[in-house]
């Protein structure tokens, strides 16, 4: 599960919380809200690169609060994907082996099971510059996987994408995140795709989150 | 201007200037002291330009302030400046260890002063045009600050370490008046290239001081325009 406990942070004259809510263990949570409300600010503080003012941040029953980012069991996709921009798709895919200290052939077989589940075996030596939006979430979603994280924190992954694609990775995230079992945060600020892949939907609205009722 | 000057000299005083063993040496120290004034100024300029794009601590306009001084005073004050260092305690101890007033070390010093100035812009610059959220990543994987920096980050900015070290080259193969002061132009010892010029103008050479002004020209170009081409490779 995913549990923000009473969180709170402010920057000037932005103030976020307190705030508190749940996504339970496996389930598809979905974060809705305006542009700047502080969405992303909560999944950073999630990821441990934001530290809140006060309040904990629990994974799957542990609190993770004074863990650092790499410690925390969570992988993040932020927006646009964040590719590495020097790195291949494979190095992309391998940088967790690397971080580890596996040598590219010891991780090859899971790079490539990693592309074959995400339909991007073919883009494998090209660079995040000669990849389509929707080609560059797809391995974003691979990176983060590749950690075998417990929880998915996905910022605004499908933002500025055609609806086709846009409909293709609504039912990829479904699939990975259900064959996996998961528990993700997806931030968004559209209530259809919300409704396309939320179990459970919370609103941030000044400063607090609130869970919303919705007919998927 | 470049063409009434290259009007003013002929193939054979550029030749002469070229078969000068004073001049020939000169040549060599300018590329010997560019380049490593070039090398130190962006090994200081990276963490530099990094530490100022992307953390705030106290005091951090002040240094900031600092650090773009030697760019707005006169090139002769910070050769004054240098001078005058040299002379108090600390100056005197780093001296013995390493003798810099008037020595080769000295140009290297004089010329790394406003060179690294330049190169620290160029980096805070090319780090604030870069996107911090691969780095951030890099850090939800697993990878130390170090190593995000080292594997993710510095790559990216390699256009930008080009940059800088050819800005901190070109202004370095300029340098005048701060070596003259802390360097002095002697023959065969820490003459480069500007000084050359100088020397020259001073003993009423004009047809060598505008050959030699004209080699500066040609070679400043050639070599920013190799680097320019190697940038765009990187």
């Amino acid at each position: 599960m995913i549990l923000f406990d009473k969180i709170r942070w402010r920057a000037g004259i932005f103030e976020l919380g307190p705030v508190s809510f749940e996504v339970p263990f496996g389930k598809y949570g979905m974060l809705m809200g305006r542009t700047g409300c502080g969405k992303t600010t909560l999944a950073e503080i999630l990821c441990g690169l934001r530290v809140p003012d006060s309040g904990r941040v629990w994974i799957n029953g542990q609190d993770i609060s004074d863990r650092e980012p790499g410690k925390r069991g969570i992988g993040y996709v932020p927006q646009d994907g964040a590719l590495f921009p020097t790195m291949t798709v494979r190095e992309n895919l391998a940088f967790v082996s690397r971080i580890r200290g596996l040598k590219p052939a010891a991780s090859a077989p899971s790079v490539e099971r990693l592309a074959g589940l995400l339909g991007i075996s073919h883009l494998l030596d090209r660079k995040p510059a000669h990849l389509s939006g929707g080609e560059r979430q797809r391995v974003a979603l691979g990176r983060a996987l590749a950690a075998e994280p417990s929880a998915l924190v996905l910022d605004e992954p499908l933002s500025a994408l055609d609806e086709e694609t846009h409909a293709d990775l609504v039912a990829l995230l479904k699939k990975v995140q259900r064959s996996l079992g998961l528990t993700a945060l997806h931030i968004t600020h559209h209530r259809q795709e919300a409704c396309q892949l939320a179990d459970h939907l919370f609103l941030l609205a000044d400063g607090a989150v609130s869970p919303l009722e919705f007919a998927p | 201007m470049l063409a009434a000057t290259a009007s003013y000299s002929t193939p054979g005083h550029l030749l002469k200037a070229l078969l000068s063993r004073e001049i020939q040496h000169s040549v060599y120290l300018s590329i010997v002291t560019c380049t490593s004034t070039a090398l130190l100024s962006v090994v200081f300029a990276v963490p530099a330009g990094y530490l100022l794009s992307r953390t705030q601590f106290p005091g951090k306009t002040l240094v900031e302030v600092v650090l773009d001084v030697p760019i707005v005073l006169p090139p002769m004050v910070v050769g004054l400046a240098l001078l005058i260092f040299f002379q108090t305690p600390l100056g005197r101890m780093l001296e013995k260890a390493v003798p810099l007033t008037y020595t080769v070390y000295g140009v290297i010093v004089a010329q790394f002063v406003i060179g690294a100035a330049f190169a620290i812009r160029t980096m805070r610059g090319t780090f604030d045009h870069l996107s911090p959220r691969p780095e951030a990543v890099a850090l939800t994987l697993g990878c130390s600050r170090a190593r995000a920096f080292w594997w993710v980050t510095l790559p990216s900015a390699r256009g930008g370490v080009f940059a800088a070290a050819s800005v901190a080259w070109a202004h370095s193969l300029g340098e005048f008046g701060p070596i003259l002061v802390f360097a002095g132009a002697t023959r065969m010892k820490t003459e480069v290239l500007p000084t050359t010029v100088w020397l020259e103008l001073s003993v009423g050479n004009l047809e060598a001081a505008v050959a030699v002004s004209l080699l500066m020209v040609l070679f400043a170009g050639a070599v920013l325009l190799a680097v320019r081409k190697a940038g765009e490779r990187v």
